[in-house]
């Protein structure tokens, strides 16, 4: 009897060691389902059960296109497709995540956005990974702005992929606090105070700081005002032929110290864009003026108390820039690349374009948009009747074609927050220079 | 499953006397036993290594790839993106290290965090656990309740400290207002930076010390407490001279987990200052050096330097274990005595 309860108890641990494997096995299946089913790319063809073709986009924060029912349009238009997007809410997580995807070549959508701040680094290190689908049916180059269209092109004609949005920058200021200061109110007389030329933007703030209300600062921060002349630069940190120079180029020093000066006499608050203390300052009102493109216009409301709402308005920078801006490709890898193709090329057409404004804000990046109504009429919460549609189209015409390099970001982030910022700290102009530069060679030496 | 229903035990070596035999078996019955008895002896050999294998093999991909792997690519010119473009460059990788100021800035930040992060931290644990091992009424309450910051995400407890933290509307500064201080700009100075990054991985920390404490306390004997207090000693004296020294082996076992620990901090300065982020503020001011290899890494996409940053980060963590390994053998030796 021992020797058969012995016998039964082997059978017993057996049956369990090999349901636990089967599980194991069992739960490797179904991720692998899971695979399938969360990556519509993979199950070719048969995502729908109809027949229909499952396009998949790979998108970061909030593009819209859902929003504005461009997908059920589409799906409309063409019954066989299936459109599902995936998003990621920031690009911070998105983007490494796409590089990832590229150079190992698994996992992408069928169609991929790229934010303009890494579009530089995909054309120079991954153009091979994606179809040219500048030469795609029924895209016309013309449609697009002309820098736009530059911006994801390889030194050899290769378009890469197509933008949607750009970000051009205006002024937005709150009315009731330039009341106070005694400064004018009129979008059209404050866009006069510091035409064609930043520096004046610091005598501005000298003016509104002698009769400020207690507590507020003209500008929200040093790194937003220096970001914002350098988008308006012809050249930044890299010269056409992909060189750096950011500290041989004059442009670059002289808006470090527009930015340091304003710094130095307290115009700007000592804190950094999209931080804590930054987002704090907005709830609290305390500064009159941001640089913003349209897409900041949404990020106030959001940080904003109710009563906020309305109280801005937009003036023209004293010279227009670039600040954002999405584009869309098809990598090689995907499934459906005919497909795919036409969906970017029918969502990137200015119609669409236009209704992306409408419900989102973000400004097309094809001219031919800009007479449509739904940005001509545009009209913003924040900025209650201003014609915003019409500010930020005037000022989209006017952003210079800019050549942006592939370590773009780093050398922004370095002169913003290991550079400038540190003169509301109480360094000296050439002290943050210093500091920043030599965090900025460390980060590009490879 | 049939199959197994058939394996019979050995007669040999199994716990039950064998069945008696009717007569000799079969020579079908023979063979059919011999075979049994060879799988059988497979099965107690190579069985076990299969059982263990899911570690090994788990390690082998995720662990010794990922050394060699690193190795590897600290001795070229490698970017992330395009980790197969590899460059040699040999050793030149480590022999800058010794001239990057950023390196070195990060190294001693890693130390003075970690002193002014591990020293506090083990104190007040001991405080603690030295007040929960009396008898409460709830303790168990408080037990978890000490334990319960270590259940919090870094991420979570970070974003509550930067708001804490904050220079305009932080409540610490607040109510260094109340009291007549100035206000500390707790993220742009550097001691004052590193103290609030200190003070994050401590709230983290000290429940976790002191549970351990406590869990040695109470394996002290208690005659030894009784013991003391008919010699007329005190609870202080208690605990300087029963409590303590018994704990020494625990005391050197948090001290070398602290300091491992100290050593990688990343986390939380991380979250410190979620814009500057892996530059561990605008002066690198409470840059460690798991941020460095992270900034090297992951934001500038030097792989190379990256992995050539993570190799040294090993050497040193494996002299500091030599250290902590021959000063623990010193102090056993000699409460040994």
């Amino acid at each position: 009897m021992r020797a058969r309860s012995r016998t039964s108890r082997r059978v017993v641990v057996l049956a369990a060691a090999v349901s636990l494997g089967a599980g194991l096995l069992a739960g490797c299946a179904d991720d692998g389902d899971d695979n399938a089913s969360g990556d519509p790319s993979a199950s070719s063809g048969g995502g729908g059960g109809k027949g229909q073709t499952t396009i998949s986009l790979g998108l970061f924060g909030t593009q819209g296109f859902k929003q504005a029912g461009l997908y059920t349009e589409y799906e409309k238009l063409h019954p066989e497709i299936k459109i599902q997007e995936n998003v990621v809410e920031r690009n911070e997580n998105y983007y490494p995540a796409l590089l990832n995807h590229l150079t190992t070549n698994a996992g992408l959508m069928d169609v991929q956005a790229i934010e303009v701040g890494n579009i530089a680094e995909i054309v120079a290190t991954q153009a091979d990974k994606f179809v040219d689908i500048g030469k795609a049916e029924g895209v016309v180059k013309s449609n697009w702005l002309d820098w736009k269209w530059a911006q994801s092109t390889t030194k050899d004609g290769k378009t890469i992929a197509l933008g949607t949005d750009v970000g051009p920058t205006g002024i937005c200021y709150r009315k009731d606090l330039f009341q106070a200061a005694g400064l004018p109110t009129d979008r059209e007389q404050v866009s006069q105070l510091w035409a064609g030329d930043w520096k004046k933007v610091i005598s501005v703030g000298e003016r509104y700081k002698s009769k400020a209300p207690s507590g507020t600062y003209f500008m929200d921060s040093p790194g937003g005002l220096f970001n914002s002349i350098m988008g308006s630069e012809e050249q930044k940190y890299y010269d056409k032929d992909g060189e750096v120079i950011y500290k041989s180029n004059p442009k670059v020093r002289a808006a470090f110290d527009i930015a340091g000066e304003a710094a130095q006499k307290g115009l700007v608050q000592p804190v950094t864009q999209f931080q804590t203390g930054w987002d704090q300052s907005i709830a609290n009102n305390k500064f009159a003026a941001v640089t913003c493109p349209p897409w900041m216009l949404g990020y106030l409301k959001d940080k904003s108390k109710p009563e906020a709402v309305g109280k801005w308005d937009v003036a023209q920078a004293p010279k227009a820039g670039n600040w954002g801006g999405t584009f869309l490709g098809v990598p090689k890898a995907s499934k459906h690349v005919k497909e795919a193709e036409a969906l970017v090329t029918w969502l990137t057409q200015p119609a669409q374009l236009a209704k992306l404004f409408a419900v989102q804000g973000s400004v097309p990046s094809t001219p031919a948009a800009y007479t449509l109504p739904q940005v001509t009429a545009g009209k913003n919460d924040m900025t209650g009747d201003a014609p915003i549609g019409q500010i930020f189209t005037q000022a989209a015409k006017n952003i210079p074609v800019q050549p942006i390099g592939p370590k773009d970001q780093i050398i922004q982030q370095g002169m913003t927050d290991n550079g400038v910022f540190l003169v509301t700290k109480g360094k000296s102009i050439q002290e943050a220079w210093d500091n920043a530069t030599k965090t900025i060679d460390n980060n590009l030496d490879k | 499953m049939a199959s197994h229903d058939t394996a019979a035990p050995p007669s040999k070596g199994g716990a039950a006397p064998g069945r008696p035999a009717p007569g000799q078996p079969s020579e079908a019955e023979q063979r059919r036993r011999a075979r049994l008895s060879r799988r059988w002896q497979r099965d107690i050999k190579w069985s076990p290594y299969a059982f263990v294998s899911p570690f090994f093999l788990l390690f082998l991909a995720f662990g010794l790839f990922p050394l060699v792997y690193t190795g590897w690519a600290s001795l070229h010119q490698v970017e992330l993106t395009a980790p197969t473009d590899m460059k040699w460059v040999g050793l030149r990788n480590y022999t800058r290290i010794f001239d990057d100021d950023f390196f070195w800035n990060a190294a001693k930040n890693t130390l003075t965090i970690g002193i002014i992060s591990t020293v506090p931290q083990l104190l007040m644990a001991l405080g603690i656990a030295h007040i929960l091992n009396y008898r409460l009424r709830a303790s168990t309450f408080y037990r978890v309740v000490i334990l319960a910051p270590y259940a919090t995400s870094i991420a979570a407890a970070a974003l509550v400290f930067v708001l804490l933290f904050g220079h305009d509307y932080g409540m610490i500064n607040w109510g260094l207002d109340l009291v007549g201080l100035g206000p500390v700009d707790w993220q742009n100075d550097k001691w004052s930076s590193q103290i609030a990054v200190s003070t994050i991985i401590i709230w983290r920390w000290t429940g976790y010390n002191a549970l351990i404490y406590l869990a040695a306390m109470q394996a002290i004997p208690n005659d030894l407490y009784e013991s003391a207090a008919l010699d007329g000693a005190s609870r202080w004296q208690q605990f300087i001279h029963v409590t303590l020294p018994s704990l020494r082996p625990t005391i050197l076992f948090t001290v070398v987990v602290s300091t491992i620990g100290a050593s990688q901090v990343f986390g939380e300065p991380l979250l410190f200052d979620p814009n500057t982020g892996a530059s561990g503020g605008g002066e690198h001011q409470y840059q460690t050096l798991g941020l460095y290899l992270y900034e090297q890494g992951w934001v500038n996409q030097h792989l190379g330097r990256a992995s050539a940053i993570a190799w040294t980060m090993f050497l040193i963590l494996i002299v500091i274990g030599i250290v902590n390994y021959v000063i623990s053998r010193r102090l056993r030796s000699s409460s040994g005595s």
